[in-house]
């Protein structure tokens, strides 16, 4: 394995919310109610079942509740082994799945404050992301600004597979927030079920919806790309969370080509779609979907011809390594910290904020 | 640097173009709204007949949703892969620092002038009356 370095920025980690009645202290007298009273108990998404392998590595998992419920597990499991300085925490809870969007407005709230009191007022090197009710973009802009106000809050969340592709115009608005607020997206793997989890319809079995997650990943690129987010907000990044990479040069040579040929569709595309991913989108490193030889993993990054896409990352808790092996082997030193320090302070402005907030008496 | 006469003007009305071999070389020249153009038949990416593609405009925009179309006419799409070429300078728009189609001058000459020399006119008969399209390559 290539050894990391101290003082890096985990980019996705995942808290747990051990139950819906967590989160219950963070709602108002109604929802508190509606919750009780209709005996809702938990939002569990199948993205993630709860006995799958690949749910909780398993010398993580706690003799009893969820992987990646408890704040000292993470930063015993996550942060400690890696001497980590920051991490960003992804809450991947079903608040994005119910239809209702009062009601997910009402939870992504209840979610948001939980992570600030239950987390980041817990230990000052955790960070946060704003889960939203995409559902609804008013909703979902005041959301943004409300948490935005918390300079823990480094990014904004969002799932690959959701109602619509992440191009649509639509989605705007949340994007100009953003951009306005130095917020980047998080687009992570996972889906609010609202449509079929792969392209093609419904699966049979749970490694059918994993696997299609490169998939989405692919198809919203293109949405974004050729939708034209980036030349409205040349300042947005976006970053994809969970997604893989290895997938990236023949995605974008097929995405080039046809682009080459069809160019004047969509004329604000003004430079080739490999440029655009360069200067606004991001990966995070685990799962790494490469063999084992390092001469594969080195490829391609003299395909994508930049060594800015990659950002650290355990996704703890999830199983996607053993020990502490989280960095693949043949990765220079340079690549080692441009991965683990520069790539996550180049896109992620805030943490320069807070760490500036720490200092200052 | 030699000049080709291709054919008396009254022949090429606008919105016409003629192919031809010129030193072997396969051309051909568009009567664009009464302007003239030369251009090298032979798509620079993989070689087809570039010029037997649709002549449309040029797309452009700052602003998604809101597209400027200038040079209309004046870009010519290759019949196999859609690629782009403006005819005047034959430049490609999806790669216009690595893909280029050789453009050549075209303009009209009196007759006249023609007679005088020096110019290549292989199988045209030329006459003082007539206006004549002339390429330069």
């Amino acid at each position: 394995m290539t050894a990391p370095i101290a003082g890096g920025v985990d980019c996705d980690l995942h808290p747990a919310v051990p139950h819906l009645t967590s989160l219950l202290p963070y709602m108002n007298d109604y929802w508190r109610d509606q919750v009780t009273t209709r005996g809702m108990t938990d939002l569990l998404s199948q993205s993630y079942p709860t006995n799958s392998p690949i749910t909780g590595r398993a010398d993580w998992r706690p003799a009893k509740g969820k992987p990646g419920e408890s704040v000292d597990d993470l930063l015993k499991h996550a942060l400690a082994p890696f001497q980590t300085a920051f991490g960003i925490l992804n809450p991947l809870y079903g608040v994005q799945l119910v239809f209702s969007e009062d009601m997910a407005d009402a939870f992504c709230r209840a979610l948001n404050d939980w992570l600030v009191k239950e987390w980041l007022d817990k230990d000052a090197r955790l960070r946060g992301s704003i889960v939203i009710p995409a559902q609804s973009i008013e909703k979902a802009v005041a959301e943004i600004e409300r948490c935005a106000t918390d300079k823990r809050f480094v990014q904004v969340l969002m799932l690959v597979a959701g109602d619509m592709p992440l191009g649509k115009r639509h989605y705007w608005p949340i994007y100009a927030t953003c951009e306005r607020l130095g917020l980047p997206i998080g687009i992570h793997a996972g889906s609010n079920y609202h449509n079929a989890p792969t392209s093609v319809g419904w699966g049979s079995y749970h490694i059918e919806d994993y696997v299609a997650q490169a998939q989405a990943f692919q198809t919203q690129m293109t949405s974004l790309i050729v939708e034209g987010v980036f030349a409205k907000y040349p300042n947005l990044k976006m970053v994809m969370l969970e997604s893989g990479f290895t997938w990236l040069p023949s995605y974008l040579w097929r995405l080039h080509k046809f682009w080459r040929g069809v160019r004047m569709e969509t004329p604000w595309v003004d430079r080739p779609p490999i440029e655009i991913v360069r200067s606004n989108i991001r990966f995070s490193l685990q799962p790494v979907d490469a063999p084992p030889e390092p001469e594969t993993l080195n490829r391609l990054f003299d395909h994508m011809q930049s060594d800015e896409l990659l950002l650290f990352s355990t996704d703890y808790p999830h199983w996607q390594f053993d020990g502490d092996s989280a960095l693949p082997e043949g990765l220079s030193p340079d690549l080692v910290r441009r991965i683990m320090i520069d790539n996550p302070h180049a896109t992620y402005a805030r943490l320069k904020d807070s760490v500036a907030k720490e200092t200052t008496p | 640097m030699a000049r080709h006469v291709i054919a008396p003007v009254s022949e090429m009305p606008p919105g016409t173009r003629k192919f031809l071999t010129v030193d072997e070389r396969p051309i051909a020249v568009f009567n664009v709204n009464g302007e003239f153009f030369g251009l090298l038949n032979r798509c620079p990416h993989m070689g087809a007949a570039l010029c037997e593609g649709p002549l449309i405009g040029l797309a452009q925009s700052t602003t998604p949703g809101e597209i400027e179309y200038t040079k209309l006419g004046e870009i010519v799409r290759c019949p196999w892969h859609g690629w782009e070429f403006d005819i005047r300078t034959g430049q490609s728009y999806c790669d216009p620092r690595r893909f280029r189609v050789k453009a050549y001058a075209a303009h009209v000459e009196p007759g006249a002038s023609v007679v005088k020399g020096p110019y290549v006119a292989e199988t045209l008969s030329v006459s003082v009356e007539d206006d004549y399209v002339v390429v330069e390559m």
